[in-house]
């Protein structure tokens, strides 16, 4: 092996994971969102309920489809790639995910398949009870790749022998404390990733004057659950922070932008790290907010990155810089929520149009902060694959040459680039074609294995007209 | 439990086979299809099932990762470029079926030709893996060696010809089950070539295996009883014979799915002990017995029977022929 292709390596299931997690951040949400329709559906009768159930269900179907496609080749890039890792934590890491392919496969392929053909032929309980169902599939998914990315963020529970890691304790595996914050930050994230999607898409049907009563619910719902949970993000996003001062002080170090051993430690709100003079420059702080903030102490010492050998130091620009994207996009969604709903509930927001058109604009902003966040993770875990005890550098495949690293990461990006550019050209044009009050049968030829089947260009073209404009 | 995780696998990787088998055939068919319409109706045999099918793939995927991490390993590994470039094609084909008539008439051509195009390398792919295996892989004291080209050979690619002919075969005979009038007609006169084909391929491959003198020829020197598996591909092949000269449109598939059931048979007996013959057998592979309890109780036990179940029921669902009352299969 060397360098390039370790370089390329990186480069690649960066990439490809990126791609990833962009469509599963929007159907778990999309899902939950989906079940609390139905829901309101069936206790109040409205069929305003209905009508967006039916819209966004079309929309679940393509992002659903996408997040399928892009997941398979994550399961095999672990082998692909990352051989050693993959040979020396098969043990551990193959379980979990074969257990998130079972789960996924067993809940959402098979309800979802209801969810098409089931509205009329089956009670509204189990039609409801479906929706859940699917809702679950994705949330459990999701529950294992976070318990398996935990256990390479935290190693426990197992032994090393002959070069593997065997578990020993499959119940400190799972309920690894670290899941337990992680798990919530990262759902939470894929519930306000709907949530202003949903806003979003209610601001823009008022800019245009459609689709009243839609749009009335949809700004609503979505802003109210944002202004909720956004808070409730900020806390868990402060004890996955605390696990990273726990058990990763490099990676805290460097999300800090700390070079050198600081008591009482101060705050580094904005600056640009270098590493060659191992300071900041440009550098804002506030003194001793940063012992508040990683210790909850006015006098605390913090550990700087200086006190960690080089080749133990992960990088710092990009935890530092993605850190802070993440952090200002949950507080700009913060303000918007918030004020959003204020003017909501005086009924105003109907009126203020540079309101609507700052909720309207602000939906890349929870994808921008689930990206980042990811970045902060896995960057800062550097250079570290399983965190103190394999190094990313060993755990590529060790024959794996750049020209073979190059041709696939190339391939990769044209591939990805061309079908993302015609996903999301669809899932616009569906958007802007908005709900519809028919109740609409499931297409020809739509299936429970073929998500994407739902969004019928016939049937689009047939109930909205002015699609594919 | 282990020899329970390689029967898992094993199954998987049959169901697999003769699922996504026949869907891949039929997308290499689609290239030779004479009018749209004929297009469409293919298309409409495999559309409800094929993503249900591919799943097993990443069900065979996650099965040997977690149950023989070291197989798993070596072989993604040792075979990047064709795992990567299959990837790839089933991705595009995979997306062509949902955007195909979602495109301009104009530009629907790019999504036949991906359909078309990442049918066949997915298809070629996994028979260079296959035909690699067969030839043996390079190994120094159970460690891989061959580097990224290692799988590059004559007989590998000659092999991955030979699975796009099978799977083209497979696909061919589902066409005659699930179609009327001119698909079926015509899916039936490519059958006769296309078994030729297949028929001769095979006839080479032995040969090769017999002047190459390859260590697998000796397994089935060694283990006559291995025989029984040709004798059935060959009873099966009687079938399809018959069948043909008979115009039956049901039994050309089950005969050809036997062939495949016997061809994968006859080498997953071969291989037996070894799982990547002859370097690492199913003990040095087998992960830690932890691990493989653990996947037992929950997915193994419970999980996995009823997916065949649900598998089973799709199938159920649509069965019959395409294109009668619009709507139903
Ligand atoms: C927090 C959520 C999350 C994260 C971090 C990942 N995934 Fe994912 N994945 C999902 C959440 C999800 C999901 C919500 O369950 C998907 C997306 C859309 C879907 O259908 O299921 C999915 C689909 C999906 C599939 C297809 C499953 C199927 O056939 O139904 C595979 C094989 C993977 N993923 C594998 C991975 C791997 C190997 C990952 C990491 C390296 C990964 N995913 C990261
Ligand atoms: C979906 C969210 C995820 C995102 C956005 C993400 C992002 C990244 C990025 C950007 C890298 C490259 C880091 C670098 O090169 O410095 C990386 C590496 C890696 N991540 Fe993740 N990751 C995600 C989830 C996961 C999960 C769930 C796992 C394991 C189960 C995982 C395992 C790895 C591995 C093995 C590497 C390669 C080693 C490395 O380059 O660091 N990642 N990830
Ligand atoms: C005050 C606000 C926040 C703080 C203090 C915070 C803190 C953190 C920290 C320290 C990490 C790194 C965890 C690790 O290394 O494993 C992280 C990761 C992450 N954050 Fe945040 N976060 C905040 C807001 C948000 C918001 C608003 C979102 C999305 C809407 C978000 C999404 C994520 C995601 C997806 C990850 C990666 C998954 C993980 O490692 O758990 N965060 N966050």
């Amino acid at each position: 092996m060397d360098a390039t292709a370790l370089l390329l390596s990186r480069i690649q299931f960066g990439f490809t994971i990126s791609f990833h997690i962009i469509f599963p951040a929007f159907t778990i949400g999309l899902a939950a969102w989906l079940t609390v329709l139905e829901a309101m559906h069936m206790r109040t009768g409205r069929p305003v309920y209905q009508a967006l159930f039916e819209f966004w269900l079309k929309i679940f179907g393509v992002a659903f489809g996408m997040g399928v496609v892009s997941g398979v080749v994550m399961g095999f890039q672990f082998g692909t790639n990352w051989s050693v890792l993959s040979k020396m934590s098969g043990p551990i890491q193959g379980p979990l995910l074969s257990y998130e392919t079972f789960t996924a496969f067993m809940l959402e392929a098979s309800f979802f398949g209801v969810l098409v053909f089931g509205r009329k032929r089956l009670p509204p309980r189990f039609y409801l009870f479906s929706t859940a169902m699917v809702s679950l599939g994705t949330t459990l998914s999701a529950f294992w790749i976070m318990t398996n990315n935990s256990w390479m963020q935290v190693p426990v529970g197992y032994v090393l022998q002959n070069g593997y890691f065997v578990p020993d304790d499959w119940t400190k595996i799972i309920f690894n404390s670290v899941v337990w914050s992680r798990f919530p930050h990262m759902l939470l994230a894929a519930y306000l990733t709907g949530a202003f999607c949903v806003a979003a898409t209610g601001a823009w049907y008022v800019l245009r004057g459609d689709h009243y009563a839609e749009s009335r619910v949809m700004l609503r719902m979505g802003l109210f659950l944002a202004a909720l949970l956004i808070p409730v993000q900020l806390v868990f996003g402060h004890l996955v922070g605390d696990y990273v001062h726990d058990y990763q002080p490099a990676k805290f170090a460097a999300i800090e932008g700390r070079w050198h051993d600081e008591q009482p430690a101060s705050e580094v709100l904005i600056g640009l790290p270098d590493p060659a003079t191992e300071s900041n420059k440009y550098e804002i702080k506030v003194p001793i907010l940063g012992s508040i903030i990683a210790s909850s102490s006015l006098t605390s010492k913090e550990v700087g990155l200086t006190d960690f050998v080089l080749q133990d130091r992960p990088p710092v620009l990009i935890p530092f810089v993605t850190f802070r994207i993440m952090v200002g996009c949950g507080l700009i969604m913060l303000v918007f929520a918030w004020f959003g709903s204020y003017l909501s509930i005086k009924r105003r927001l109907r009126r203020n149009r540079a309101m609507l058109w700052a909720i309207f604009l602000s939906f890349p902003l929870p994808f921008i902060a689930i990206l980042t966040g990811w970045y902060v993770a896995e960057v800062g875990r550097q250079p570290w694959v399983v965190y103190g005890l394999l190094r990313t550098a060993d755990a590529v495949t060790p024959f794996l040459t750049a020209p073979a690293a190059m041709t696939s990461l190339v391939l990769f990006g044209a591939v990805y680039l061309f079908i993302f550019s015609f996903g999301t050209f669809y899932i616009y044009r569906l958007l802007r074609a908005g709900p519809t009050r028919l109740v609409v049968e499931p297409p020809h030829g739509a299936s429970p294995n073929r998500p994407m089947s739902l969004a019928d260009p016939e049937l689009i073209q047939s109930t909205y007209p002015s699609a594919g404009e | 439990m282990v020899l329970f995780w390689v029967a898992l696998l094993a199954i998987s990787i049959l169901i697999y086979l003769l699922l996504d088998g026949f869907d891949l055939g039929v997308g290499m068919l689609f290239g030779l299809a004479g009018s749209e319409a004929a297009r469409d109706t293919m298309l409409d045999t495999v559309a409800p099932v094929w993503d249900g099918n591919e799943t097993w793939l990443v069900v065979a995927g996650v099965i040997l990762w977690g149950a023989f991490p070291l197989v798993y390993a070596t072989l993604l590994s040792a075979f990047y470029l064709p795992v990567i470039i299959m990837l790839l094609g089933l991705i595009l084909r995979g997306v062509a079926f949902e955007f195909r008539h979602r495109a301009a008439r104009q530009f629907r051509w790019i999504w036949d030709v991906s359909f078309v195009g990442g049918s066949f390398a997915a298809s070629f792919m996994q028979g260079v893996t296959v035909g690699a295996l067969v030839e043996g892989l390079k190994f120094t004291d159970g460690v891989y060696v061959g580097g990224v080209l290692g799988w590059l050979s004559p007989f590998s690619l000659s092999c991955g010809v030979g699975l796009c002919l099978g799977y083209a075969l497979l696909g061919a005979s589902w066409l005659v089950q699930k179609c009327r009038s001119d698909v079926r007609d015509t899916a039936r006169r490519q059958i006769p070539g296309l078994a030729l084909a297949v028929l001769a391929f095979l006839i080479i491959v032995f040969a090769h295996a017999l002047i190459e003198n390859l260590p697998i020829m000796h397994r089935w020197l060694d283990r006559p009883y291995l025989f029984v598996f040709p004798a059935v591909g060959a009873a099966a092949a009687a079938v399809l014979v018959s069948s043909i000269l008979h115009h039956n449109d049901r039994w050309p598939f089950a005969a050809v799915a036997v062939i495949f059931v016997a061809a994968f048979g006859t080498l997953a007996l071969s291989f037996w002990p070894y799982m990547i013959p002859f370097a690492i057998t199913i003990d040095d592979a087998a992960a830690p017995h932890a691990s493989l309890a653990f996947m037992f109780w929950g997915e193994g036990l419970f999980v996995f029977p009823l997916m065949v179940l649900y598998v089973a029921i799709g199938y159920r669902v649509f069965r019959g022929k395409v294109g009668g009352t619009a709507g139903h299969y």
